[in-house]
């Protein structure tokens, strides 16, 4: 699609022909993921996140729409029908674990694939498009899990709602009137839970059409590569088709082994065990806690504990809450060093682990009781993080010094690039 | 300019974390850090091993069932079980006789079809335990889920049963307020210390064991433990023997998918 020697779609069957004047579907798929997509040779196994991410977009839908057929959303029954699925659907137990686990298995690989992002800095142009689209995505899986966490109505579910929607009771003036009109409420109850059910049954095939733009985005430039040079030469390159098909199935088996053990011998590891107890409105849990993949940025939240010229805390926590993410959208205009990949960059590679660790700690707070110690470790995380993306990351191509780069793809992957050395040096 | 404006926010929210730190560690150093009886007696359940352990393990049908007898002859005048159906008893080794006769035992709510009046009846297999009308102090949670639905799980549920004390001198002693207040039990297994359920299993051979096992106070808490493992998460063995059959199949795949991407690769390297 990208480059002039990508191979042309040409079918050789009369029904392949017919079908590709009437709908050139094959075609389409042939120059996405076939022999007619060139990627750079030397991706490594970082790559294969994004074709497993959306393996878990697809696992998620199938098994969803299976335990929609026998789950009932009515606050009554709600929980009823989740143990009804476990224990009398046949394989419901399957069903439901898989799609339990299968929304941290998602999370995992999606976290993976923006931190691949953020290391080799694939957000930068001519990808930034393809930067933009994801982080909508991960928006909207945010709200999809959120909600899906609600529809087992236990007391993680209800008081998670309660705390998340609370959120918005933050913004001044319109904040209540605005928790109320979400929750169809006062407090969540059935009309909150039918809407959630709703919505969760909506958003992932929204997730999906901002998929298909983010592929059709990054198949306009191509895909970025570990060394952040671009594609010159058709050396450079390899079919998505065999050479990619076969190393993501590999790494497709990998992922199906690890989530499958943690599905079949410790599938309630990652859920918090208050949500096996029904939810009750008059009962406030010990401690509310969301999800694993949502305590870095509940420890943000948790992390401003005092009134900021005049700014309430809470409504400062809910800010810096959803700016922690939001502010990934300008990331691709902050970070100015013309060398993408952090391969290349010592100063800039020192950093990003930091950020690494700074984010681990931060979802260890977020899990934590909200007392000291943890809120003091969570707010320098917290401090760092902020610091990382809005200050550092604009700062540090300023001083830092890059490694030389490969002079092509080639060079980097053979040591040598005698197909690319003559005509390279006038391009 | 956007690089101006975001470096503006981020030392403003900098700026305001660090405001709330300094607040915190005013607070910390002059109260210290949190501490309260429930903080230094608090104790993390004990070891149990249970058959159903592990990714290898698989029930016990002989100690569910003596666990099923502890908890209809003691737990069950408190506690419901209103998740399992007699029929599901079935997996513990009992017949379908054994089962109608174990349901027929129990009255189970139902009305008169003629007149719409209120009764009990004889349980039939297809019934679920039902439920349990309490009247004194505290509220007895349902059994069905109760060891997925604590920390510590079947641990918990055995260190609770085995873990009435008397109040240490030494929490009287630091903490005078949080002494047992009249009708609740001290166990420091449980969240707050103060438990309102009196001790339910005192003393050895409270139930009488048909397979010869002693039924020491220490057995017949793991037997129960055991059996609300089982009501909790009756697909267990179904669920790790599919995860075998599963893995095996998938660990297949990825050799092959392997040699797959190798072979393919081989002329790139």
């Amino acid at each position: 699609m990208s480059f002039p020697w990508a191979n042309e779609y040409k079918p050789n069957h009369p029904f392949m022909q017919w079908m590709d004047e009437k709908l050139p579907l094959p075609r389409f798929v042939y120059n996405a993921i076939g022999a007619g997509y060139p990627v750079p040779r030397n991706l490594n196994y970082f790559w294969n996140f994004g074709i497993l991410a959306g393996f878990c977009l697809v696992l998620q839908i199938v098994t969803g729409i299976v335990l929609a057929m026998h789950y009932a959303a009515d606050a009554s029954v709600a929980f009823n029908s989740t143990e009804h699925i476990m224990r009398d659907v046949n394989w419901g137990w399957l069903m439901r674990y898989a799609h339990a686990n299968g929304a941290s298995a998602f999370f995992v690989v999606v976290y993976i694939h923006i931190f691949r992002g953020f290391y080799f800095s694939s957000y930068k142009a001519p990808r930034e498009m393809v930067w933009l689209l994801g982080v909508v995505i991960f928006l909207l899986m945010m709200a999809t899990a959120f909600m899906g966490y609600v529809l087992p109505w236990g007391q993680m579910s209800f008081w998670g709602a309660k705390v998340i929607t609370g959120l918005f009771g933050a913004i001044p003036l319109v904040g209540e009137p605005i928790q109320q009109w979400l929750l169809g409420g006062y407090a969540p109850d059935n009309a909150s839970l039918n809407r959630f059910f709703s919505l969760h049954f909506l958003l992932p095939f929204v997730i999906l059409g901002v998929v298909i733009l983010h592929i059709w985005a990054l198949h306009i430039p191509g895909s970025s590569n570990p060394t952040g040079v671009e594609v010159k030469t058709e050396s450079d390159t390899l079919p998505f088709h065999p050479y990619y098909t076969a190393k993501d199935g590999f790494g497709l088996g990998v992922f199906l082994l690890l989530y499958c053990a943690m599905l079949f011998f410790g599938p309630n590891a990652l859920g918090h065990p208050d949500n096996y107890i029904p939810a009750n409105p008059m009962q406030t849990p010990a401690h509310i806690v969301p999800e694993w993949y949502f305590w870095p940025f509940y420890a943000i939240l948790r992390s401003f504990t005092s009134d900021f010229f005049f700014v309430p805390a809470k409504l400062l926590g809910v800010l810096a809450m959803f700016s922690a993410i939001l502010m990934w959208f300008i990331l691709p205009w902050l970070d100015k060093s013309p060398v993408r990949s952090g391969n290349y960059r010592p100063l800039f590679r020192k950093f990003f682990w930091v950020l690494v660790i700074d984010v681990l700690v931060l979802g260890y707070c977020g899990g934590a009781p909200a007392e000291e110690p943890y809120l003091m470790i969570s707010q320098v995380a917290a401090i760092y993080y902020f610091l990382h993306f809005l200050v550092i990351l604009p700062f540090v191509s300023s001083i830092e010094r890059p490694e030389p780069l490969p002079f092509s793809i080639t060079e980097a992957v053979l040591g040598h690039d005698q197909v690319a050395v003559l005509p390279a040096t006038s391009a | 300019m956007i690089r101006i404006f975001s470096i503006l926010a981020g030392l403003f929210f900098a700026g305001a974390l660090a405001w709330s730190f300094v607040g915190e560690a005013v607070s910390t150093a002059q109260d210290g850090l949190p501490h309260s009886a429930e903080r230094s007696f608090h104790e993390h359940p004990k070891e149990l091993a249970l058959s159903s352990d592990g990714a290898l393990g698989t029930f016990d049908r002989q100690q569910l069932q003596r666990g099923f007898q502890v908890y209809s002859e003691v737990c069950a005048s408190c506690h419901s079980l209103k998740y399992v159906a007699f029929r599901d008893l079935a997996a513990l080794g009992y017949d379908a006789d054994e089962v109608k006769a174990i349901a027929a035992k129990v009255q189970v709510p139902a009305y008169n079809t003629a007149t719409g009046e209120l009764k009990t009846s004889p349980g039939k297999a297809t019934d679920h335990f039902p439920p349990v009308v309490y009247g004194g102090q505290g509220s007895p949670p349902d059994l069905s889920l109760i060891t997925k639905a604590r920390h510590g799980g079947a641990s918990y549920i055995y260190s609770l049963l085995t873990g009435y004390a008397n109040q240490p001198a030494e929490l009287l002693k630091k903490y005078p307020d949080a002494k047992t207040p009249e009708g609740l039990h001290y166990n420091p297994y449980f969240a707050n210390l103060n438990i309102a359920m009196p001790p339910p299993l005192t003393a050895e051979g409270q139930v009488t064991y048909s397979d010869g096992t002693k039924p020491t106070v220490d057995q017949m808490s793991k037997d129960v433990s055991a059996f609300l493992v089982w009501t909790a998460e009756p697909k267990l063995d179904k669920r790790k023997q599919t995860g075998w059959a599963v893995l095996g199949f998938l660990l297949f795949a990825t050799v092959l998918a392997y040699l797959a991407k190798r072979n393919v690769w081989a002329d790139q390297h």
